[in-house]
């Protein structure tokens, strides 16, 4: 038989399908590449149930009708999803039998940032041979969470465990064909955590994902359920301020939070990706969906702080369903050397009298590019809706920018939507102010810096907002000559 | 303390100070008046180390060593202090850890521990009271929304928090009314040892009547064009800066 050179291709390409990567499965990394049979292979190494299988499928049948959103204010090159390796076991294996083999500059950067030694081995992947504090802790920290019937696990303990609440929440804010990353996220996602506070439930301490130790890494396809039943409450601390190296260059998250009635949900992120190098090579690409729901007298706070990433693209956002919801989004993004931001909200006010605060501290260093994009949109029942807006930006030299594009559409005559925007800049003379009281330039940078972004600082929890002060200051050394 | 010889600087292409020389020594007072745009704001900025201003010529001494290479932040450790003519705001640092930055920076440059708290807190009771500030007013964001003589008189707190050796005082009696400018004076004074010196740029005499000097120099186009005690700041008064503009340089 007489194959032409493209049809041998073709049934070599299928061949692979058919024999080859069935073969692959039991080893710990797929092969790269997307298609039917890798989600279906992806749902199975992972013992999903069928209703999980089906339901990647099917987003990833629309995700594969998408393209890819060219709107935001940021240039990169797209990434080649066929190039991607779509699972990976979780690695057990330490990296580095010791510190000492670590980047000595990213030991130093823990150090900076206060981080403790057996933290810092763990973060940077090293053995570690003694046990830590922290596991002791944890074991603590999860019975007092078992007493009062929170669960807090990760998603895939949870689509075994508890699938009549994955079932009926997952998709549900965010649905698989909301956004192109959003349907490859549904389709492909990796790991994530799971959390749900039963009713009238004050979930004791804050939530954070550093205690969810043992589990596997959330690679890079995390998703994200929090589920606070009525007249419950719970703060969710999400992301690290250590440095995250990662040799995936495309994260694409999903998180929905979902405020039953008289719910309330903080959820709080400090974000530190690798944003790449001084010349602007390598970095990760964070292109994230985070919404949360809000049924009747519901709150939802988002706050964040942004530092990391080579491209950040993410809207945090709240729908006010109920009548009476709030919704708030603090946010600070510092942008520095070559990083872009194009980060905001979008307040839905669906509900009567539901209310929104949207304030972002914008600050760009450097020739990054910085830009707030916020929608407040109020549907024709939404009696008596009321926002207030305030976007601040922070300019250190010449060659960064900062853009604001708040977009509003009220359609009924009783909202109140306010907006207020500014840029400053950092004065020579407020640097050679501090000078003058003692102060070198760095630390007067970081003076005017956490300054400006004090009023999102402030609805950090305590320790974090510490560690996310120290955080802007690191993120933004040198860059002031 | 200070000696400046001979000392030309400027901005741009513009010369600015002429040929400035002044000696202070520890204990004195020295007044420096003279009109707008003289150069009185210029030569503090220059002491001070601010890089918008070349020196071409002549040198700074302090305490016996050279400044032309030390940083401001460093003239601020070895006792350097400047009260501006026109503070800038910084929003969201509050009095209270502005200062709280600037005294721990200062001890880390002499390799000493940051102040502990207690200490930081007692030291702000006694120099709030000291210049009759409202505690409350150490909270609020620096400079932000301070009327003028709220401004001068942070200047003044600030100056009592760090103790310098040597204390500029640019302008700072223009915006304050007379009970301010009493309560100022009275902490310059109180501040005031037989270690420490004071530079009071001024315009008026009215400061002088509080904060006697004991040499008063009239600053006019760059150079001093005068020098003397006290009595020739009510001359000044009397008379105005004409007189003095088409004298000869003495
Ligand atoms: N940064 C600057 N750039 C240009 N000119 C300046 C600058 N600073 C001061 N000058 C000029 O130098 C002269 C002296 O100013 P200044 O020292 O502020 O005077 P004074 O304090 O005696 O009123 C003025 O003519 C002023 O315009
Ligand atoms: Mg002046």
């Amino acid at each position: 038989m007489a194959y032409t050179e493209e049809e041998l291709k073709k049934e070599l390409e299928t061949k692979e399908y058919e024999y080859g990567f069935y073969t692959d499965i039991e080893s710990d990394t797929f092969p790269k590449g997307l298609n039917e049979e890798v989600v279906i292979a992806l749902s199975k190494k992972k013992e999903e149930p069928e209703w999980m299988t089906l339901w990647r499928l099917e987003a990833f049948k629309i995700w594969k009708e998408m393209t890819e959103p060219e709107w935001a204010n940021i240039h990169y090159q797209k990434p080649d999803f066929q190039d991607i390796s779509y699972y990976s076991a979780p690695n057990k294996k330490p990296k580095y039998e010791s510190l000492d083999e670590v980047d000595p500059e990213l030991l130093d950067t823990f150090k900076r940032l206060g981080i403790s030694l057996d933290e810092q081995k763990k973060l940077a992947g090293v053995a570690v041979d003694i046990v830590m504090d922290s596991v002791s802790v944890a074991t603590t920290f999860k019975k007092t969470l078992a007493e009062k019937g929170i669960i807090f696990c990760s998603i895939s303990e949870a689509i075994k465990e508890h699938p009549e609440l994955v079932k009926k929440y997952i998709g549900s804010v965010v649905p698989k064909k909301d956004n192109f990353y959003a349907a490859l996220n549904s389709a492909v996602f990796s790991d994530g955590s799971f959390c749900y506070i039963p009713k009238g439930v004050r979930c004791p301490m804050e939530l954070s994902t550093y205690f969810r130790i043992n589990q596997a890494g959330t690679g890079q396809f995390e998703r994200t359920l929090v589920i606070a039943d009525k007249g419950s409450y719970v703060s969710y601390l999400e992301g690290c301020t250590a440095p995250s190296r990662d040799e995936n260059q495309l994260h694409a998250a999903v998180v929905e939070l979902i405020a039953l009635d008289d719910a309330e949900i903080k959820y709080s992120t400090v974000q530190n990706w690798f944003p790449g190098n001084k010349e602007g090579k390598g970095g990760v690409y964070n292109f994230v969906t985070k919404r949360g729901l809000c049924e009747r007298n519901a709150k939802i706070s988002w706050t964040q702080v942004e530092t990391g990433s080579a491209i950040t693209w993410k809207y945090p956002s709240c729908i006010l369903k109920g009548d009476n919801s709030i919704g708030e989004f603090y946010s600070i993004a510092v942008t520095n050397n070559f990083q872009q931001a194009d980060t905001g909200t979008k307040m839905v006010h669906l509900g009567k009298n539901t209310k929104s605060t949207i304030i972002s501290k914008g600050i760009s260093a450097g020739k990054s590019q910085n830009s707030y994009r916020g929608l407040v949109q109020v549907n024709s029942r939404a009696d008596n809706a009321r926002n207030f807006s305030q976007c601040d930006s922070l300019l250190m030299g010449n060659e960064c920018g900062a853009h604001t594009f708040p977009y509003i559409e009220a359609k009924n005559k009783s909202a109140q939507i306010e907006h207020e925007a500014t840029t400053s800049k950092i004065g020579e003379d407020q640097i050679f102010y501090c000078n003058q009281r003692g102060i070198d330039t760095e630390k007067a940078i970081a003076l005017i810096v956490n300054g400006f972004s004090k009023e999102v600082l402030n609805k950090l929890p305590m320790e974090f907002a510490v560690e996310a002060q120290k955080l802007l200051e690191i993120s933004l050394e040198g860059s002031v000559g | 303390m200070l000696k400046i010889k001979d000392l030309h600087a400027r901005v741009e292409d513009k010369e600015i100070l002429k040929g400035i020389n002044l000696e202070v020594k520890p204990g004195e007072v020295h007044a420096i008046m003279g009109p707008n745009g003289s150069g009185k704001s210029t030569l503090a900025s220059v002491i001070a180390g601010k890089e918008d201003f070349e020196i071409t010529k002549g040198t700074i001494l302090f305490e016996g060593e050279e400044l032309d290479e030390v940083a401001p932040e460093e003239r601020a450790h070895k006792g350097i202090f400047l009260s501006f003519q026109y503070p800038v705001e910084i929003p969201g640092v509050s009095v209270t850890n502005f200062m709280k930055t600037a005294i721990n920076e200062s001890r880390k440059a002499h390799g000493k521990e940051d102040m502990p708290a207690s200490k930081m807190l007692k030291l702000i009771r006694e120099k709030s009271e000291l210049l009759d500030i409202d505690r409350k007013f150490l909270s609020r964001s620096l400079n932000e929304g301070f009327s003028g003589g709220e401004k001068k008189r942070n200047e003044i707190f600030q100056m009592a928090m760090l103790e310098p050796k040597l204390a500029i005082l640019d302008e700072t009696d223009s915006g304050l009314d007379i009970d301010a400018l009493r309560i100022v004076a009275n902490g310059v004074n109180k501040l005031k040892s037989k270690d420490n010196a004071v530079i009071l740029i001024t315009h008026y005499q009215r400061l002088l009547e509080y904060i006697i000097p004991d040499f008063v120099h009239v600053i006019h186009d760059g150079k001093i064009v005068k020098s003397g005690t006290k009595e020739l700041a009510l001359e000044l008064e009397e008379k105005g800066y004409d007189w003095l503009k088409k004298e000869p340089v003495v």
